[in-house]
């Protein structure tokens, strides 16, 4: 079996006084669809953000397509991004820019391309979204629904190799967000992407998950398909998916 | 009274970590510069929004800085029996070596220092800053050297505007207020005038605009905590920018006037 995509090892992170990750390893194959869920808090943007190196860790290492990327220069980390696809949490659209401006800034400014080539990429990422006729409007003009989909029109840009989702459906209403839940899987298929979720919304885990691996107290709690999460026995994942105030999990 | 000691040794710790955390941003400003090509774009529409922009403003400041400067000498001369055909002198060497130099960046720390703090600081909760890098375009060629470098190049220009204007407002005040004639009041004021201090009023101007476009970026870069987090980094951003502004013009002035 090859090695896989991106290998997690052993990694510790603390703010200060507050340790968030202590000893989280995860290993990520290539082609699969992950998803961490966990509580509000217990450091899932901070994991996802190692991956890419917008943290680092104060111990362990990210090692992806066998490279330690803790090594990489900064030119070289540049280069690592752009293999990259991210969507954040507040899908982070450029307040000062229109749509097609966010769509398309990391054509203008990391590629060379004509103006022409990257209006023709832009439109064809927001079609891709399900998004028409929005190029020229500002993200304050634009639901969270849309806003996300811009945010996800944008991260894939630049035809990833890995897209990576901070609580893609947190904040929506239901139907936004299942229809989000679908245009992931959807562009998955399309794509032939790696894709590395997080999330708390159990519904949207189990429609974009090949596998589960649960964050708790900074290490993975349990690591299984969806159908493993529905049968376990493990307390935890058990209140977890139930959302249940009783249990092992204290808020 | 270990309280009080615990306080002052956080308060080392943050003093230290945020020097550091300046000169950090100052190496990578450093690095960035390689780039410089790539940011001109940028650059003009920083020129504009920060500098040209708070032209107004320096204008109506400037005004009122001469005025009041020719005011209050006219009355001091008065006191003390000078004569009043020094006033152009004096009034002109304040206003070019200190007055316009000092009080512009002050202004502008005000308009563009809290500007600048506040919207780098609103990208950085919004996670803005962590998309751009996400890119892999770096926020400090991005967002960083545009701001400085505007900052370094528009100073010194307002400061030449603010030299201009003051000296107009304290010409005006001294011909009605006064009772001088414009003749008497520019003989003073070219006799006075020395291009070396126009110069190092620039110098400084320069200095001033580079220490507010780091400080402010510095502080929208480490802003946390939402709305409130931004309000306190602006705040952060103008008091640091304002005391580090006075305390290099103390240092100019002992270096460039031995008395
Ligand atoms: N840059 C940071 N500085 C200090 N504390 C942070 C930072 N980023 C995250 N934290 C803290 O780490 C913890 C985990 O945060 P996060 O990963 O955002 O949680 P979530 O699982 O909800 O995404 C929180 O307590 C948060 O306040
Ligand atoms: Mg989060």
């Amino acid at each position: 079996m090859a090695a896989p995509l991106i290998q997690i090892e052993d990694i510790h992170k603390s703010f200060d006084s507050l340790r968030v990750l202590e000893g989280v390893s995860l290993n990520i194959e290539r082609g699969e669809s992950i998803v961490v869920i966990g509580q509000s808090g217990c450091g899932k943007s901070v994991l996802i953000k190692h991956l890419i190196r917008l943290l680092e860790p104060d111990s362990g290492r990210v090692i992806f397509d066998g490279e330690d990327i803790g090594e990489y220069d900064f030119m070289t980390l540049s280069k690592l991004r752009l293999r990259f696809g991210m969507l954040f949490q507040s899908a982070a659209l450029f307040d000062s820019m229109t749509v097609e401006e966010n769509v398309g800034l990391g054509l203008t400014e990391t590629k060379r391309y004509k103006p022409g080539k990257i209006r023709e990429i832009v439109n064809e990422k927001l079609e891709l979204v399900g998004l028409t006729g929005v190029n020229h409007k500002r993200p304050a003009e634009l639901s969270g629904g849309m806003r996300k989909r811009v945010g996800l029109a944008r991260a894939i840009a630049n035809s990833p190799e890995v897209l990576l989702y901070d609580e893609p459906t947190t904040g929506l209403d239901p139907i936004t967000a299942d229809m989000i839940n679908k245009l992931i899987v959807d562009l998955r298929e399309k794509l032939e992407v790696t894709s590395v979720a997080v999330t708390h919304d159990m519904k949207s885990a189990f429609e974009i998950a090949d596998r589960i691996v649960m964050l708790y107290g900074g290490k993975i709690e349990f690591d299984g398909t969806p159908d493993e999460v529905r049968g376990t026995t493990n307390p935890v994942v058990r209140q977890f998916i139930s959302g249940s105030a009783s249990g092992p999990i204290q808020a | 009274m270990p309280g009080g000691f615990q306080e002052i040794g956080r308060h080392g710790v943050n003093f230290v970590r945020t020097v550091g955390g300046m000169f950090m941003l100052l190496g990578k400003l450093i690095i960035s510069f390689r780039e410089v090509h790539r940011s001109l774009g940028l650059l003009m529409e920083q020129l504009y929004l920060l500098g040209v922009k708070s032209l107004p403003l320096i204008v109506i400041i400037s005004i009122f800085v001469g005025a009041v400067s020719a005011w209050q000498a006219a009355y001091q001369f008065k006191f003390i029996g000078a004569p009043l055909r020094l006033l152009g002198h004096a009034v002109g060497k304040a206003v070019v070596i200190e007055l316009a130099p000092v009080l512009s960046a002050i202004v502008y720390a005000g308009r563009v220092g809290a500007g600048v703090t506040a919207e780098l600081g609103t990208m950085k909760v919004t996670e803005q800053i962590d998309a751009l890098e996400s890119m892999g375009i770096s926020p400090v060629r991005y967002l960083v050297l545009p701001r400085v470098l505007a900052s370094v190049f528009m100073v010194p220009f307002l400061v030449i505007f603010a030299n201009f204007v003051a000296i107009v407002g304290a010409l005006v005040v001294s011909i009605i207020g006064v009772a001088i004639s414009s003749e008497t009041f520019l003989t003073g004021f070219k006799y006075s005038f020395e291009l070396s201090d126009f110069i190092n009023g620039l110098i400084k101007a320069a200095v001033f605009g580079f220490i507010i476009g780091i400080v402010g970026c510095y502080y929208g870069f480490t802003t946390r905590g939402g709305a409130q987090g931004v309000g306190r980094a602006t705040t952060s951003s103008v008091v640091v920018s304002m005391v580090l502004i006075l305390i290099f013009n103390f240092v100019f002035a002992v270096i460039l006037f031995r008395i």
